[in-house]
């Protein structure tokens, strides 16, 4: 026997929107798109074209300063999938990083170098691979960091970046040994160097296209994550890991999931942030480099991508603000042996803007933006 | 045999700086269910007033007096940047107290600059002999301080009416809200034990080899140690801390010798091998209690 009553069907397709009513949703399929809003599509399109348009303006130390913003904005949204979107706190960033950093130099390293090399100097190649050697890492870990929950975990983390800092300063046929290092990944694309003058321009040119289009690729992967099943299951294990399993998340399942994507982006991210400099120093991953991502996670907003992309923007940009003050305040020093000089200010700064943006802005950055947002579309009803 | 002795007693003695160091990170998490990352920076604040108050005041009269000192810094930090975040997430204060680490460290490295400064202790590197064995005066002397200072502390909580207070308020803090505990002065405490432990640990640490920038990586060490004895115990954070201070000197005493692959300097990262090799086994660490969960 067939059920002969009719029910009004849920539209699924991407239909279309009654005239001036931007904000209306008429379909699941449009609640659920990546860029929900027509002011969003347009919006993040003309960013983008302006990000290009950028490596024609610029000059190329801005471009080179930028395209290494990218490629920390691209572990900061890998660090803010786990500890952003599933509430895992992870101080080990760092030690993910380095993984990847490592096996994209060695993957494109001279194979008759002084260095381990394997001669595969094909970007295509060797970022995938220093991600998936990453993720592998963070998937070993992750077994471990299953067990454990919040405060624990942020210190068996820690202590991660602490081994992994003593493997790469005794491993020298791999890291150079400290204060020596090794040359970076060299990134070629069918056989043409991207970080020399070629096609795309100027060395820092070329590199910061790269860098930028990789980091749209990576974002829109992020933020596709974070609307699917799995990003639900993430905020779920975040609001309460209890609860979560109740409802049928499997815990372990999805925290080596989160670990696995995080640490995919960080290998991502080391792979690439090296190129720029061409030099890897394993002295670099240190809890400092930890903490700075956690300082673009927390200042740009937490579980959110563009606010992750935002926190490393703000991140590196403050640097040459501060380099510039010894200009401004005489009584700071530019030289490192005299005090208070730019480094400490710096670091002072990172401390003090975490705990303000903790306390002020809790949801960083993005919470700025989306408070002017709201402002002006509800003005003049300021309420 | 003598060497093993010895090397146990060198252990002993940075394990019970290690100690110190654990109790604080212990006392706090207690009352306020928090990691305070501050530690290291308190500590190296610590050696620092140490040495410049003992050219002052003379060595003696110099510790009691800056870790007094260190304690109403601590004291001050609870009240500016932790007491208005209660009822917060406890990630966020725990990233705070990363935040204020950082602040404190970098102006305390205004105090030492570039060279290492001495504590002006009377111990130095002098050894004593004790029938067969040759150790440094100084491991002695941590190992008899800290025992003295972890006996007096276990007496306080015991024996007092803040020591009751401040278990009633680790064990329920509404209840002994209730009850008419002060919990904001329980946290207060808290943070100037706390202190004043760091700044006797960050002392020890400079006898002998003097404090430099960079001395405050050893308080770290006492992140595995509370791992190890658990979150939440304190006598856990004297038995990891002394645990993690004898794995570590065995390790430099004997890896070069045995386990040569491991590399050099392996002793610096041992307790962190230990920490994760123990929470494989126990998560809640040796003494830790085991959280009941309720949805």
């Amino acid at each position: 026997m067939t059920d002969l009553r009719q029910t009004p069907a849920i539209p699924t397709g991407r239909s279309r929107r009654p005239r001036g009513r931007p904000l209306l949703y008429t379909s699941y399929a449009q609640d659920m798109a990546l860029l929900d809003t027509p002011a969003k599509r347009v919006w993040t399109l003309v960013l983008i074209v302006l990000a290009f348009l950028l490596s024609a303006v610029l000059q190329d130390r801005s471009l080179e300063v930028l395209a290494g913003a990218y490629a920390l904005a691209i572990g900061a949204i890998g660090l803010n999938l786990v500890a952003g979107y599933a509430g895992q706190i992870s101080l080990g960033h760092a030690f993910f990083v380095a993984i990847g950093a490592y096996t994209a130099a060695a993957l494109s390293g001279p194979p008759d170098g002084r260095n381990l090399g394997f001669g595969l100097a094909e970007i295509w190649i060797w970022l995938p691979a220093a991600g998936l050697v990453a993720a592998a890492a963070g998937v070993l870990v992750a077994p471990l960091a299953a067990r454990l929950r919040g405060l624990y975990l942020a210190v068996v983390t820690l202590g991660l970046v602490f081994l992994g800092e003593h493997v790469f300063k005794e491993w020298d046929h791999l890291t150079g040994g400290p204060g020596v290092g090794r040359q970076a990944a060299v990134p070629e694309l069918f056989g043409t160097r991207l970080d020399q003058d070629g096609l795309l321009g100027t060395r820092e040119q070329s590199l910061y296209l790269v860098m930028l289009v990789l980091l749209i690729v990576f974002a829109l992967a992020a933020r596709n994550l974070a609307r699917s099943r799995v990003g639900r299951a993430f905020a779920a294990i975040r609001d309460r890991d209890i609860a979560a399993e109740v409802i049928g998340v499997p815990l372990t399942r999805y925290k080596v999931l989160a670990f696995g994507a995080s640490s995919f982006y960080a290998g991502i991210a080391g792979g690439l942030l090296y190129t720029i400099t061409g030099f890897v120093e394993p002295g670099s991953f240190s809890l400092l480099l930890s903490v700075q991502f956690i300082a673009m996670v927390l200042i740009g907003g937490v579980a959110t991508v563009s606010g992750s992309i935002m926190g490393a923007l703000f991140i590196v940009l403050i640097q040459p603000l501060t380099r510039s003050l010894p200009a401004l305040v005489p009584v700071i020093s530019s030289d490192t042996t005299a005090t208070p000089n730019v480094f400490q200010v710096e670091t002072v700064l990172y401390g003090l803007l975490i705990i303000l943006f903790l306390v002020f802005e809790p949801r960083g950055l993005y919470g700025i933006w989306i408070r002017v947002r709201t402002y002006w579309k509800s003005w003049p009803f300021s309420y | 045999m003598t060497g093993f002795i010895e090397s146990v007693l060198r252990g002993l003695g940075n394990g019970s700086v290690y100690a110190l160091l654990a109790l604080g990170f212990v006392i706090i998490y207690k009352a306020t269910k928090v990691i305070s990352f501050a530690q290291p920076s308190l500590m190296l604040a610590g050696a620092v007033a140490v040495s410049y108050l003992a050219e002052l005041t003379g060595f003696y009269l110099a510790v009691p007096l800056a870790a007094l000192l260190i304690a109403g810094l601590a004291l001050g930090i609870e009240r500016v940047a932790i007491r208005p975040m209660v009822g917060r997430p406890v990630f966020v204060v725990a990233i705070i107290t990363l935040g204020i680490d950082v602040v404190v460290r970098v102006v305390v490295n205004g105090f030492i600059g570039r060279d290492v400064r001495q504590m002006g202790d009377p111990w130095g590197f002098e050894q004593v002999s004790l029938g067969p064995l040759v150790v440094q005066e100084r491991w002695l002397a941590m190992l008899g301080v800290t025992a003295v200072l972890v006996a007096l502390l276990f007496a306080f909580f015991r024996f007092t009416r803040y020591g009751l207070a401040m278990r009633a308020a680790a064990y329920d803090q509404e209840t002994a809200l209730a009850q008419g505990v002060s919990v904001g002065a329980v946290f207060a405490l808290s943070w100037g034990l706390a202190g004043f432990l760091a700044a006797i640990a960050g002392m020890f640490v400079g006898t002998g080899q003097g404090v430099e920038q960079l001395t405050w990586i050893i308080a770290l060490k006492a992140l595995p140690a509370i791992i190890l004895g658990g979150l939440d115990s304190l006598g856990g954070a004297v038995v990891g801390g002394l645990t993690i201070g004898v794995v570590e000197s065995l390790f430099q005493s004997y890896q070069g010798d045995v386990a040569p692959w491991l590399g050099q300097n392996f002793a610096v990262v041992s307790p962190y091998v230990v920490m994760l090799l123990v929470l494989l086994v126990r998560p809640y660490g040796l003494f830790g209690t085991r959280e009941v969960e309720r949805v």
